[in-house]
Order: C-alpha cells, then structure tokens, then sequence
C-alpha cells in the first residue's frame, strides 16, 4: 500500500501522534518509552496523558505533539492515531485530522468501522503477531504495545538505538524482560518496513533543541522545591492527582534526608485519616517552627477550609498544593481544570482572602514552591501552590532545574528567646512597624513570648476579646497585611506586542496554549499583548497591564470565569471590556479553541 | 478563654519546686465556668501535677478544641504557649506541634462533644500513631454551650434536665482507647484531686498517647437525679481499680506496699509509677481482661476508674517515624537541603 499519496507533505518533527490503549495492559510504559525517544532524539515533545479513574480495562488515550518550534500545547490536531482500543475506533477515527494515518491491530480486520476516505489506514496484525511469538498470556498482551512502538519507529524513522539504549535502561536488572521487549520491537518494525512505504512523510529528524531541557512532571518538581526550601513535616490524604507530589517527596527525602550514621529522618510524613487533619498537622507545625506543607485536590481544599480560615485569622504559615481536577463534586478525578480558583481564593467562612501562586510548567512548580514557604513566613498566612492535574501528573519538557546556594529561607519575623529578652514587651498581633506583619514566637521560647493562638475574637495583644472596636481593629490591620502581600508575590509575565489594543489574559497550564495562539493571531495581523498572572493578590502590574488594553481576553480552564471574575472583584477595570475564553472538558486546552475564538470575535466586530 | 486576669497573690508560705517556682507560676486567667463546674477540678489537679514535676511552663505547650472543656487551657499554665483549635481538631494540631518539636510536653483538654462526636476521627488517629500527649477529656455528658444537648458519651436510660430519656449507645473513650491499641489508658473523677494528680503526672511522662477520661459533672444542664453524670450518682458508682502513685527518677521505692500487691512501671525519663491493685481481679497489663473487667462493671452501672491500662514499650509518632532526638523544627537548613551540586546530578534522571 503506497503511504505517501494522502499523507501531508513536510510534516518533519511537526506533528502529533495519538495513542488510543485500554487501561492496565502496559501501554503507559510504551508511550512514555517512545515520547523518551522522541526527545532524546533531540526534538522538543510533548506529552498528555488521558486517562480513567480506573485501574483496569477502560478507555485511555496518550497525546504526543513533535514539535520542532517547541509549542508545547495541544495543538488541537491529530496527525497518526494508533488505535489499539476497539471499542473505541470509531471514535478514535472520527478525531484524526484530514490526512492523517490510522494504524490499528489487523488481526481481527475492521474494514466496515475502519473506514474513512480522507486519511490512511494501516493495518498490523499486532496480537497476531505477539500470539505466535511469545508463548506466556501476559507477554502476549503486554508486548502488543512495545510492538506498535516498533512499527512506529520503521514508520516515523525513529533512532533505533536511541530505544534499545531506553529499553535497556528500563530492563536492565530483568534479562528476560529485555529480551521479550526487544524482540517485540523488531516484530513490529520489520512488519512496517516489509508492508508500508516506510518512512511517513510525517516523520522525525534528529535536531539539537533539548540540550539543557529535562522532562518532568509538575508534582515530582513541586516536591523538589519542598526539599530544597528545608520542609521538615509534610501531611497529607491521598487523592488524585497530587498523590504523586507526596510519593515523590517520600521517595526524594529517603534518599537526601536520612542521616548516613544514625538513620535517623529529617522529615516526618504523616498520612492523615483525612484532609480535616492533614491541614490540622500542617498548622501544627508551623506554629512550631517547622516548614510543612500539604497536598491535596479539590474536594480536599473544600475539607481544609475551616482550618484554612482559621489559620489566615490566627496568622499561621501553611503551604498547600492544590493540584486541581474536574468538579464539582468527586467531578472527574483523573481530567483535569482550574476550577479552584474562586473557592482558593477566599476559602472558608468569614471575610477571608488567601495568596495564590500559580505556575505554568515544572520549573515554576519549583521555583513557586519555595517561593510559597518564604511567603507563608513571611506573611505568616497560607499561600496555596495552584497546579493542575495536566501539569501535576503529565511529564513536561522544560529547562533543567536550578539551586542557588545562596539561598536562606526567610522565616519572617520571628523573636528567637534572646530578642524576646532584651524586648520591652511582646504582644503577639501588634503591629509595630506598619507592614500590617505582627511579629510570632514559638512554644518553647521562654515565658515573655507565650501567647494563646485561637481562630475566636482576639486584640491586637493576642487577648481575647468580643470588644467590637478590638475585633475591628485586627482584621483591618489583616488588609494593611493583604496590601503588603501585593507587594512581595511574584509579578505577572507580560509579553508586550508593539500597538496592540488588545490584551490576553492566562494563568497556569494554558500559557504555552495561549502563546502559541498569539504567534498565529499575529500572522493573521491580529495583534494581542499578553500577561499571565502569576499570583493572587493582583500586583500594580496586573492591574496595570489591563488598563493599557481596551479589551481583553481571559483565558481560563473552567466554565465560569473564575480569573475573570476575581479581576473583576480585585481590580477596577471594567468587566464589559473582558470576554471569556473558557475550555473546561477535562482534556488540557489547545492552541485551535484560543484562535478560533479570537477569530470569531474579530469577525463579530467585537475586539476590532 | 477567658478575659479576666487573675491577680498573682503569692503568700509567704507557699512551697517552691526544684526550680524556685511556686504553684501560682502554673496558674492561669480565672475561670469564667459556672460555679461548682467539674472542669475547674480538673484544672487545679493539672497545676498541681506540672508544678510537683518541676517542669518549666514554657516547655509546655497546651492545646484543646471547642466547648466548656476546651475553654480551660486558658486558665493554667498561662506562662505556656496555648492552642484552642476548631472544634474537634485538636488532634491533628497537636500531632504537627509534635512532629516540629518533640521537646514540648503537650497537654491537650477536650470535652466529650469535641472527642467522641465531631472528633472521633481525629481523637482515633491520635491514639493509633500514639502521639506522645496526655489527652484528657473532660466527659460530663452534655453540650454545656449550647445548653444541655445529649452528647454521645450519655448512657441509655439517662435523663436530660428537662425531661429527654438519651435511647442511643453511647461511646466509650475507656473502651475505645483499649480496643484501639491505647498505650496508657485511665479515668478518672473531677470529685477525686487524690487520684486524679498521680494520674495527670502520669500521663504526662508516658511517652505515647496518654489517655485519661475525667468524669466532671455539669452543674448546670446533667447534675439532676436520673443523669447518669451527676456527682451523686458518679460517687455512688465509682471503683477505682488500680490506685497509681508517681514516683519521680531521683526517689527510692520504699517499701510501704507489700509486694505483689504493688508493681512499678519504670517511664522512659527513669521515673516509676507504683500501681496498687484495688481490685484483685484487675490486670492492667493485660487488655483482653482489663476491657472484660471494665464491660462487665459498666453493665452493672459502675463506673470503673483508676491506670486502666498502660504499655511504655510501643513506639510513638516519633518512633515510627524514625525522627532525630532534637525537634526537626530546629534542625539546620544545611542538613535540609541538598543543595546545587545534588540538583545537577539529579537532572540526570529526567533526561
């Protein structure tokens, strides 16, 4: 069968290939061996994983975009599908863009499904093949996927030993298991090679654009800004999708926190009964002078937010990792969103109002995390890290992690027993110099420095009080601290674009998205500045950066305008002049659904 | 809670600890409680422990939730730092005191309402990682704040003030705690300062999950006849099995019991606690019989109190987790971070 006749021309490391597995049969193994490839091969890659809430046999579907120009988003095509999935061919057929390729497991032939006239079947008889060479069941399921991977590489000219050299990596303390999967390989490479006209047009092409670049996944990287900033107790309930982040920093402390002679640990974990008391541990802790953090999702934020309140009035460091799924409710646990960030922002009862950090790619999982345990010192409040399960739990291609040992962290203002000694006196929610920041001590410290920490009605000397002028005077000093925090979280990124009136607005996970949208606007002499803000509460900067455009477009990843609407509540800019651009289907946003929308207001006459 | 200072009046007379401090030192704000409340006992036999275990009030941290009970860290110990977390949350603040910094003695005041119903979560973790506390629950039966509702630890049969009969089971911390794997469990009477203080010392040098249930009637809405938790009916039913003396490190034994009839139990800082037998079918190393012994009393509506139960051998939070002896809070950042040239070399792996 010729290949080249439908398939698109000049598609070298420009391209994204879909993965279309059934959950449990050891196809995460494969995708993530042959994205490996890919970037060891030099060519900046991403990766999505979309995947069910399930252990075993439901639909799963891995998103690899080869990307030469290093866009990093979906881009909102499909190019090759590898369906594996019969349940889901039709499906998985229906999405492939026009002149894309359909390879699919011919052993049992689907030509009335498998049937589209705009793209390019091929047809491996995949589990044919495994049946007749591998002799145990398991191998036989397991082995289908390192097969397709073989195919692949005959298809898209993939560095064979650039995947032997993975395959060893992966197997190499299990001889028998090497061997199986490279035999695997070559079945499903020779198979391409003696059946199609190999390679695609469509195909890889060794570059040199990942020196310096590491891939990783957002919950690993938080958890290395977790050691590195020096958090000792780290508490936690498991819940999709920021179990990772507590693994990994399990995994990380073992390794760099045990003490060679004694073994002893520098770090206590405590596995919680539930979220309730894992934000309880944290709180606990801090107040002892400990940095300690918890990670957790939305339904567990919505646990915490007693303590949460709690904490901002009893003026307790915390660190929280919302790392956001689908809601409402348990919503999809495994899809993800930003659809915490309204209930993050002012968690729990009362006038509350809490520092969010939100970063777009691991390296700022890192460098935000420990920025998040200075602030929390610093401001003596909690500050939630606001990830998503797109970033938390997919690998990222991003620059290599950096420390600077110079770094200390800042424990704010705390009286050690010798200041307190020489102090004339020390009352704990004064505030004495006007940066709305009273100064803490911790149990321990001697008598002069006890206080009583309570979540009920207290004075500025830590008394309790149901005095109304007392009472008054305390939270209004905690917005003369707000005020301060504007001033110390970090600003907003702001790509300026000569004479544009209008702006874009983004947070989090749809930066690379929303970047690769203002390049192809740009061609189409749509011009657009674009800011994404990186923290909450709003600096000058972002209220700034609204006020130079006469429109503006917010970019957000749920349905109801949550960034929007705190730039609404927070800033005085006008919400007539900001439109929606909402993606909230559970799958990582793309570039196609950011253009088309600029597009058709353009066309509206709307932003003109 | 409370915003009356208490005036320090210190006589003459007043008898100093080892460290020159005199009982008022160990004192708080004044109780803003009803009059005649059980929790104000139960506050004095606390002062009275800490200041004759010469422990510094500053070394001490104390922590409680919501309710009447929770109210009382407010009125000892005033020169120690104090928590009054939300309500029945207490447990997990004390375990994160704990892990920060293991040097603090933690004394935590709860009521039934706060431990056995919207903290039972909470109060049974505590107890399952044996967090090294005493955790005392100042158990009267009703919700003193919201004036006079059924808590869960009433008995069936028991009558509210005005009328109610309580049909529900109610929970038992003695019971809970022994079947739980508690460490050290007790109880207690707000009416008995004689062995309510060597149980509060006690179970402040136990390292572990110290447990005492204190009966300690409410006044105002559960001390009518017909309640179960009045003090009448508590006096009437109450049989202490095990009497426990503390005996600090530095004193000898002497040889006032008979043997067999006493047996000490060394704590971890070398001190004893002298258990006598009231009881002599008790056995208080043995949790199968001393739960036994405890059913079948409570069947018959007694009310069964003393060192119930106490094991110094099962490791705590600290334990477990294999932290060092000095607080982690105050470990260097060096020994924390790993610094720059372990994050080149780690980059490595996610190439």
């Amino acid at each position: 069968m010729s290949t080249k006749s439908r398939i698109n021309a000049d598609r070298i490391n420009d391209f994204v290939i879909r993965l279309a597995n059934v959950n449990g049969t050891g196809s995460a193994s494969a995708n993530s061996l042959l994205m490996k490839t890919i970037f060891r091969m030099g060519i900046p890659v991403m990766g999505k994983n979309f995947f069910p809430s399930n252990i075993q046999g439901l639909p799963t579907w891995y998103e690899i975009r080869v990307t030469r120009d290093r866009h990093l988003a979906r881009s909102g095509e499909i190019d090759i599908m590898i369906a594996m999935n019969a349940e889901t061919y039709q499906q998985d057929l229906a999405s492939l863009s026009p002149g894309g390729v359909f390879l699919y497991d011919s052993t049992w032939p689907r030509h009335s499904v498998v049937n589209r006239q705009d793209v390019t079947i091929l047809g491996v008889p995949l589990a044919k093949m495994c049946n007749e060479h591998f002799s145990n069941a398991r191998a036989r399921i397991l082995m289908k996927n390192m097969a397709y991977v073989g195919a692949l590489a005959s298809l898209l000219e993939l560095d064979r030993e650039v995947i032997e050299d993975a395959v060893h990596r992966t197997f190499a303390t299990k001889q028998a298991l090497l061997q199986a999967n490279m035999d695997a390989i070559e079945l499903g490479a020779n198979y391409a090679s003696e059946h199609f006209d190999c390679p695609l047009p469509t195909r890889v092409e060794r570059m040199n654009a990942t020196d310096g670049k590491i891939m990783i996944d957002g919950n690993t990287a938080s958890a290395l800004g977790c050691l590195f900033a020096g958090a000792t107790v780290g508490a936690w309930y498991p819940i999709t999708p920021s179990t990772s982040l507590m693994d990994a920093f399990k995994a990380f402390c073992e390794r760099y926190r045990v003490d060679r002679e004694s073994g002893t640990r520098n770090y206590c974990i405590v596995q919680a009964e539930d979220e309730l008391s894992a934000i309880g541990i944290v709180l606990g802790a801090t107040w002892n002078g400990a940095r300690a953090f918890t990670p957790t999702s939305g339904p567990g934020l919505s646990l915490m937010s007693e303590f949460i309140g709690y904490a901002y009035f009893a003026e307790l460091p915390a660190v929280l990792f919302d790392v956001q799924r689908v809601g409402p409710s348990t919503g999809m646990p495994t899809r993800t969103q930003q659809a915490d960030i309204l209930s993050a922002a002012y968690a729990s009862h009362g006038d509350t109002r809490h520092v969010l950090l939100f970063p777009a790619n691991p390296n700022e999982c890192f460098e935000l995390s420990v920025a998040a345990f200075d602030l929390a010192d610093r401001l003596q409040t909690p500050v939630m890290v606001m990830l998503d399960l797109d970033i938390g739990m997919n690998d990222w291609m991003c620059d290599d992690l950096q420390w600077d040992d110079s770094y200390r962290p800042d424990r704010g203002k705390v009286l050690s027993a010798e200041e307190l000694e020489s102090a004339e006196s020390f009352h704990r929610y004064l505030d004495v110099d006007g940066d709305g920041i009273p100064y803490r001590t911790y149990p321990g410290v001697g008598r002069k420095g006890a206080y009583f920490v309570r979540g009920s009605g207290h004075n500025k000397y830590g008394g309790y009080t149901e005095d109304a002028d007392e009472y008054q005077e305390v939270v209004d000093r905690l917005v003369r601290k707000w005020e301060t925090a504007a001033t110390l979280v970090p600003e907003p990124v702001i790509q300026r674009r000569k004479s544009a009136e209008w702006g874009i607005v983004s947070v989090g996970s749809c930066d690379y998205a929303v970047a690769e949208a203002v390049e192809v606007l740009a061609r189409e002499g749509i011009r657009l500045s674009y800011m994404r803000v990186k923290a909450f509460p709003f600096s000058e900067a972002v209220t700034g950066f609204l006020h130079q455009h006469k429109r503006i477009f917010v970019v957000e990843q749920n349905r109801d305008a949550q960034l929007k609407s705190l730039l609404t509540l927070e800033t005085d800019y006008p919400k007539e002049r900001m439109e929606s651009i909402l993606h909230y289907s559970g799958l990582p946003i793309d570039r196609r659904c950011v253009v088309e929308a600029i597009e058709a207001s353009v066309a509206r006459g709307e932003a003109a | 809670m409370t915003f009356i200072a208490k005036p320090k009046i210190v006589h003459k007379g007043l008898s100093r600890n080892d460290l020159g401090l005199t009982i008022r030192d160990y004192e708080g704000g004044m109780s803003t409680l009803c009059a005649g409340c059980g929790h104000d006992s139960v506050t004095s036999a606390i002062v009275q422990a800490f200041f004759e275990l010469h422990i510094p009030p500053h070394q001490v941290a104390k922590l409680s939730g919501i309710g009447c009970s929770s109210k009382t860290p407010a009125y000892f110990l005033d020169a120690s730092h104090g928590f009054n977390a939300v309500h029945g949350r207490m447990p997990s603040i004390a375990t994160g005191a704990s892990a920060a910094n293991r040097e603090l003695y933690l004394i935590g005041v709860s009521g039934d309402g706060d431990s056995l119903s919207i903290g039972l979560g909470q109060f049974s973790h505590a107890l399952r990682r044996n967090l090294d506390m005493l955790y005392i629950i100042e158990n009267n039966g009703v919700y003193g704040l919201t004036k006079g509702q059924f808590s869960a630890s009433a008995d069936v049969g028991t009558k509210a003030k005005k009328g109610e009969v309580n049909e529900q089971q109610p929970i038992d911390p003695v019971q809970m705690a022994m079947a739980q794997g508690g460490t050290f469990v007790a109880r207690g009477f707000s009416g008995d300062k004689e062995q309510l203080v060597p149980l509060i010392k006690a179970g402040i040098k136990h390292k572990g999950f110290g447990l005492i249930d204190v009966l300690s009637p409410c006044v105002t809405f559960n001390d009518h006849e017909d309640s179960t938790k009045s003090y009448s009916y508590t006096r009437r039913f109450f049989h202490p099995a095990v009497h426990a003396d503390f005996v600090p490190p530095a004193e000898e034994i002497k040889a006032a019991y008979d043997d067999g009839e006493v047996m000490p139990v060394e704590m971890h800082d070398g001190s004893k606690i002298l258990l006598r037998k009231i009881s002599e079918q008790y056995s208080v190393h043995n949790r199968g019989h001393a739960l036994d012994f405890i059913r079948a009393h409570h069947r018959r509506g007694e009310i069964i109190t003393g060192l119930l139960y106490i094991d110094e051998a099962e490791p705590d939070l600290h334990g477990i987790s294999r932290t060092p002896d000095e607080p982690l809070a105050q470990v260097p950042f060096d020994a924390l971070c790993p610094g720059s040239q372990v994050m080149g070399a780690l980059q490595e792996r996610f190439r």
